[in-house]
């Protein structure tokens, strides 16, 4: 059993359906720890002791929010900047965070194609987290491909919400893959490597 | 119970009329109490009341008020007043005595009676004075201490005093009262006996049953009547330890247990209970009551429930010193004043200017300037309530004949009735004559601040902690000496001053200050001090409390950098959390809060631009046009039209519409 920590971060949460899908889907989930960012910090004055600390007593940090601007929505920015400070994440004595997996669960209004050297976005969408990726590189943790929902203002967001559940809850019963999981690009809800598929 | 009834309608009636209209001419309440007791006197006479009788009760007021003024004194702080206490307050009763003496002598009254006349006189009226510093807020000045250092020494003073009128009594009178005994103990206590029993003859005047400044003689009860001395000066003793060790681990304990009941009026009752209580032990043991219950004020001034005690006496206290008051409107007997008006004005002026005189010497000794000078030398020159009983006292025992007595009562209550017109002389014409620069200032502003802050109540003290949190120096000023008590005791570093004066901003470096916060409760006095500090130093950043919108307005109009309205954004919070407690989510709540703050201070700026302090906004049309866009938007957005408010809160993370997504499809599918 591993210990999972679920960071949503979404402004707009009011207005969202893929990602409120998500956070309502996992709420059926047990044994996992939830963080609605912009509910416990709507004044951005985030208690950095308390956060470090909620990391600490987990394994499995999964961070879900909306791509805004190829990024994460402001607040979760803050988070980051503020909790995985110097002598924690990184730096001298920054090793707090040594060995544990991180993991994005984001949405992306536009479709994959867009995501590619042809395609509006020009870069795939990998590129566009890079910035994760190498926090959590920095932070000596280690980072599991992201669980993707594209064109996410139009298409139907139920089996994602639902696939997401079962990410969930796979995490904490050791049911993902993780290596599987870090060598992917990006995971769907029909593409989540399971343990026992690997068997 | 009807009698009881009417004379308190009465006296209410009185006071309730005549109070507010005094301190609205700027008479302050004492004068309004006096002149309703005058006006009040002949339906009293016509009901046939016992003026003196109510007179004595009422004064419990000055016992309740010794009290308060006890518990706002530290023990420290009365050592640190010992040598103005015995040297101003000894020198003031001695000269005052010897003087008046002489002039009594001179005047051919034998020596005795000359010497009781002079111990009368030299009292001043601590109920009179002490209400009026206190009004004013002068009490904290160092002509308010010094006064208060001698009406403390005279309030001592009279134990003594009383020991030593029964010895010149003049044997040819004694055929008349009780007999003279050499022991001054016994005779206090069997003259107050005497008292009790000639109740019933006379004007009135002459019943010394007073229970509270009698010292020795107030109840027919004492305790240590006949005891041998040593065993008077050790119940004496005990019971002033009593208080002070009682006070001091007896009240705590004892306000729990009556706060066990949750009733607030149990608390009035452990109050009065508590100075009642103390008044009448002192009086066992024949000391001044008042003295007492001030003792017990200081012991109990590190309490922590001070603000309770005080709080719960306080109305008492107000309302018998206001009857007190009245009754010596009232008891001024206009047909005999009449009768020789000259020359009780004469006596009343020439002891007056006497008293004065001695006073402003005392005040040149003790390097008392300026206005602190005049305040001390104005203020203390009448006779006191003290006289009134000292007389009777003189009169029962044979001391000073029953003729003169009347005379000086009724220059004893002329003098307390001019006095509040000498506090009027000192504030409006003494004041301003004498504010040549540094002498002027009620409190020495010995360090100065970049920030200064006038006004340090809930709002200022806020800011006060904020700016010297974040380490800057501030000044702050205050003209409630009790809020100023409070933060000393926090050691803040507080002046006494009003801060509607120009002077005192000078004195406080406004000069040199980099910023002003103006957060004083009176709304027109901080717009007051706004128009006038924008104009002498333009420059200099105002952050303004504002009380309400209007308020808002007229602070804009005077050139205020920042107005804050005091409850506007602890309201919006109230507001927020109970969007959170209805369910809204904590960030929506955040940003739907913001969004009413803007929306409310958009309408706020455009209508303070159109604001015109000349007219009245209901008679202003650009003003009401303005107001009534604003209330259409409003309408708008209840009713689901508008947009302008709802655009502000959501749209930075509202989705695309339907209709931009089906055009935004179909660029793709191109």
């Amino acid at each position: 059993m591993a210990k999972v920590i679920h960071y949503y971060a979404h402004p707009g949460h009011r207005f969202s359906h893929a990602n409120k899908a998500m956070w309502d889907a996992a709420q059926a989930v047990e044994g996992v720890t939830r963080v609605d960012l912009y509910a416990n910090y709507p004044r951005h004055n985030i208690n950095i002791d308390k956060e470090q600390k909620l990391l600490l007593d987990h394994d499995v940090i999964v961070f879900q929010f909306p791509i805004f601007w190829y990024s994460a929505p402001s607040l979760l920015k803050e988070w980051i900047d503020l909790t995985l400070e110097h002598g924690f994440a990184y730096g001298k004595d920054g090793d707090k965070l040594r060995g544990k997996w991180m993991m994005l669960a984001v949405t992306a209004a536009g479709p994959e194609d867009a995501y590619s050297e042809g395609g509006y976005q020009h870069f795939s969408l990998r590129t566009f987290l890079t910035p994760f990726e190498q926090t959590a590189r920095l932070s000596k943790m280690r980072f599991a491909a992201p669980y993707v929902f594209h064109n996410a203002l139009r298409a139907d967001p139920g089996p994602h919400a639902a696939g997401f559940a079962d990410l969930l809850s796979g995490l904490r019963d050791d049911r993902v893959d993780l290596e599987k999981a870090e060598a992917a690009e990006c995971l769907y809800f029909d593409s989540i490597p399971s343990v026992l598929e690997g068997a | 119970m009807t009698d009881f009834l009417v004379l308190a309608f009465v006296f209410l009636v009185a006071g309730v009329a005549a109070v507010p209209i005094a301190s609205r001419l700027g008479l302050g309440s004492v004068l309004g109490y006096l002149i309703a007791g005058v006006v009040i006197s002949p339906i009293l006479a016509t009901l046939n009341v016992d003026v003196v009788a109510i007179q004595h009760f009422a004064e419990f007021g000055v016992v309740m008020m010794l009290f308060l003024v006890g518990l706002e004194l530290e023990p420290k702080m009365l050592w640190q007043m010992r040598h103005r206490l015995l040297g101003l307050g000894g020198l003031q009763v001695g000269v005052t005595t010897a003087l008046v003496m002489g002039v009594s002598m001179f005047f051919g009254l034998t020596w005795t009676v000359a010497l009781a006349c002079g111990l009368v006189l030299a009292l001043s009226s601590t109920a009179i004075v002490l209400q009026t510093l206190n009004e004013k807020g002068l009490m904290k000045s160092d002509g308010g201490q010094a006064s208060f250092s001698v009406l403390l020494f005279q309030d001592i003073a009279v134990i003594p005093m009383l020991a030593l009128i029964p010895l010149l009594a003049m044997p040819e009178m004694s055929d008349v009262g009780t007999h003279v005994a050499g022991h001054g103990t016994e005779v206090v206590a069997e003259s107050a006996q005497g008292d009790a029993h000639h109740d019933d003859h006379g004007d009135g005047h002459d019943e010394a049953h007073s229970d509270d400044h009698g010292g020795g003689h107030g109840m027919n009860i004492n305790l240590v009547e006949g005891l041998p001395a040593w065993q008077a000066t050790l119940a004496t003793i005990a019971a002033i330890a009593g208080v002070v060790v009682g006070g001091a681990f007896l009240t705590t304990p004892a306000f729990r247990f009556v706060a066990m009941a949750n009733l607030r009026e149990l608390f009035v009752a452990m109050a009065l209970m508590f100075v009642i209580g103390i008044a009448l032990l002192m009086t066992l043991v024949g000391l001044s009551p008042a003295l007492g219950t001030f003792l017990a004020g200081v012991v109990l001034a590190n309490s922590e429930y001070r603000h309770e005690l005080e709080s719960d006496i306080d109305p008492f206290r107000g309302l018998l010193l206001g009857l007190f008051f009245m009754t010596v409107g009232a008891a001024v007997n206009f047909g005999v004043l009449f009768e020789s008006f000259g020359l009780f004005l004469g006596l009343t002026l020439g002891l007056m200017a006497l008293k004065a005189l001695v006073l402003f010497g005392l005040a040149y000794i003790f390097k008392l300037r300026g206005g602190d000078k005049y305040l001390f030398g104005l203020g203390l020159a009448q006779a006191g309530e003290f006289g009134f009983v000292l007389l009777s006292f003189t009169v029962a025992n044979n001391v000073i004949p029953q003729d003169i007595a009347d005379q000086l009562l009724l220059v004893v209550a002329l003098s307390m009735m001019l006095t509040p017109l000498l506090f009027i002389l000192y504030e409006k014409v003494i004041l301003p004559r004498v504010s040549g620069g540094e002498e002027k200032e009620p409190d020495e502003i010995d360090e100065t601040g970049q920030i200064i802050i006038a006004g340090h109540g809930r709002f200022g003290g806020v800011v006060n902690r904020m700016m010297r949190s974040a380490g800057y120096e501030t000044t702050v000023l205050d003209y409630s000496s009790v809020q100023l008590e409070r933060l000393r005791r926090f050691g803040v570093k507080v002046f006494f001053g009003d801060a509607t004066r120009a002077d005192l901003l000078h004195a406080a470096g406004i000069h040199e200050a980099r910023l002003l916060v103006v957060a004083i409760d009176e709304r027109d006095a901080a717009t007051e001090i706004v128009r006038h500090v924008k104009h002498e130093h333009s420059s200099l950043p105002i952050v303004a409390r504002a009380v309400d919108r209007h308020h808002v307005y007229e602070l804009y109009a005077a050139g205020a950098d920042h107005i804050v309205r005091d409850t506007f954004d602890s309201a919006v919070r109230a507001g927020r959390s109970a969007y959170e407690e209805m369910g809204m989510h904590a960030f929506d709540a955040e940003m739907l809060s913001r969004a009413f703050v803007d929306d409310d201070r958009a309408m706020l700026a455009a209508l303070a631009s159109v604001y015109d302090p000349s007219v009245p906004v209901h008679e202003n049309q650009e003003y009401l046009d303005k107001a009534k866009e604003f209330i259409d938007q409003r309408d708008d957005i209840l009713s689901g039209k508008g947009e302008a408010f709802r655009m502000r809160t959501e749209r930075g993370w509202t989705p695309p519409t339907k209709e931009d997504l089906k055009a935004e499809q179909e660029a793709d599918q191109e």
